[in-house]
């Protein structure tokens, strides 16, 4: 066993599959160019890279044409504007108690320039109960904004049931796929996503500064963009392109993760996704198994594995989140995560607030090897307490 | 003494849609080339598809539905 074990893919996926990197090194070698600009071949190549990368994501989103498929450098860029481009004060908006600060964030700020929101309380296992949605639907509510899992305890939302509720009272349903896409089946059309928020560093395999947002048809009249400038088309108009994806899609974008983007979203896709998620839950399973067992460890458990992604939030009583994960870096080669992992009012959910929990969370290259000696290690850590 | 080729070209709003045209044709088997905008055709940068004339028809048969498409000139290099 090499002496790093990485149980952080939650927050990034590491290792990335070698094809992301020979595509990026491809574009850095060979093409360089800026795409959707200059006429020439390279920049050519380069557009229909990006639009490759483009496809592949709407193959696996099920999202039909390719061109909805809006870029941002993540999926905190893709949530800002979905949620200060649709939302206007007087609406209304409805959210969970479970919500990552990039979904929370921004609502916040919406709020305090007049936005009515309804964050809907999620049971200690970070349930959300679909009839609490339904109770908090108004006339002027515009739209439900969900992270279809939690970054913190797993947790995955009812999004089909959500997304269901939502059409039938006719309000916009916004996903916030940050954690699931690459390891959760998604299809926007049969989940009924109005606009799906994606990040391509983690379980799409991709690098760091890419991500994106799903819009649906006709949805673009009445998004605003959250930044205006040269996209190659239209140069003869000063105003901004009406059209989708260049009235988001403002500047040079990230042509080299882009290329990383689509060769990792085409590894997700050769694997499958349902074998990605079968290997990293079976290690979550057993881990979970493992900590079960040692009665000095809490863990903040979502019901059901069935009901989870392959992320898992514990803590050694008496002994805070932050200098567990030390010891686990320092002397065992651990990676991982301690504190409030970007959600406080997730935290406040599953009450850990404010001390936090230590986060496991496992990708497709972790090992059983792995997780045994991490149950190792926790459980020499409890010992010689 | 061989014929001239006649050709024409489609103009599309971005560069993306351009290059999803792109991929649809030469799915269909169509012959085409991605050439920038001709200058006397519109100011606009970017790129644009060159064609025969004679597969205009085809051309807008297998965009139809499926990419939005500005406007087809005709085009012939001097
Ligand atoms: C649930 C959730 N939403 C949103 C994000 C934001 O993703 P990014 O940092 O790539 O914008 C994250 C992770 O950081 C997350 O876990």
């Amino acid at each position: 066993m090499s002496n790093i074990i990485y149980f952080d893919n939650a927050a990034t996926s590491w290792p990335k599959p070698k094809e992301t990197l020979e595509a990026m090194e491809r574009y850095f070698c060979d093409i360089g160019a800026s795409p959707g600009r200059s006429g020439h071949r390279l920049a050519i190549e380069a557009g229909r890279e990006v639009l490759a990368t483009r496809e592949a994501l709407a193959e696996i989103f099920g999202t039909g044409d390719p061109l909805r498929i809006v870029f941002a450098k993540n999926a905190t860029e893709a949530l800002n504007i979905a949620i200060f481009g649709l939302l206007k004060p007087g609406d209304h908006a409805i959210t969970s108690s479970m919500e990552h600060n990039s979904v929370m964030r921004p609502l916040r700020a919406m709020e305090n320039r007049g936005l009515e929101l309804s964050v809907i309380p999620c049971s200690l296992n970070g349930e959300l109960s679909p009839d609490d949605v339904v109770a908090a639907i108004k006339a002027n509510t515009r739209a439900i904004i969900l992270t279809h899992a939690s970054n913190v305890t797993g947790a995955i939302m009812p999004i089909a049931e959500i997304g269901k509720i939502a059409r039938d009272h006719e309000v916009l349903f916004c996903v916030d796929a940050a954690q699931t896409a690459g390891v959760l089946p998604i299809q926007v059309k049969e989940m009924f996503i109005d606009l799906l928020a994606f990040t391509g560093h983690k379980a799409l395999c991709g690098p760091q500064g890419t991500g994106g947002l799903y819009i649906r048809e006709g949805l673009e009249n009445i998004i605003r963009p959250i930044q205006r400038g040269g996209t190659g088309s239209k140069s003869e108009f000063e105003a901004q392109p009406d059209f989708i994806p260049d009235k988001y899609e403002s500047g040079t974008p990230n042509t080299i993760g882009l290329y990383g983007l689509g060769a990792g979203v085409r590894s997700v896709l050769d694997r499958g996704v349902e074998h990605i998620r079968n290997k990293e839950i079976g290690l979550a399973q057993h881990f979970i198994n493992g900590i079960k067992a040692m009665p000095e460890v809490v863990h903040y458990r979502c019901g059901d594995i069935s009901k989870q992604i392959a992320v898992v939030s514990f803590n050694i009583k008496g002994m805070s989140p932050s200098d567990l994960t030390l010891i686990l870096d320092e002397t065992y080669g651990i990676m991982c995560r301690s504190g409030l992992h970007c959600a406080p009012s997730a935290h406040r959910t599953i009450q850990t607030f404010p001390t936090g929990t230590v986060r496991f969370s496992f990708g497709y290259y972790n090992t059983v090897d792995e997780v045994n000696f991490s149950l190792e290690a926790i459980s020499k850590i409890i010992s010689s307490k | 003494m061989s014929e001239v080729k006649r050709y024409q070209v489609v103009l599309f709003y971005s560069v993306s849609h351009t290059l999803r045209a792109e991929k649809l044709l030469k799915k269909e088997k169509i012959p085409i080339k991605v050439i920038p905008i001709p200058r006397h055709i519109s100011s606009n940068c970017g790129v644009c598809i060159r064609f025969l004339e004679e597969h205009r028809e085809q051309i807008e048969k297998a965009l139809e539905g499926r990419v939005d498409f500005d406007s087809i000139h005709s085009f012939n290099p001097r």
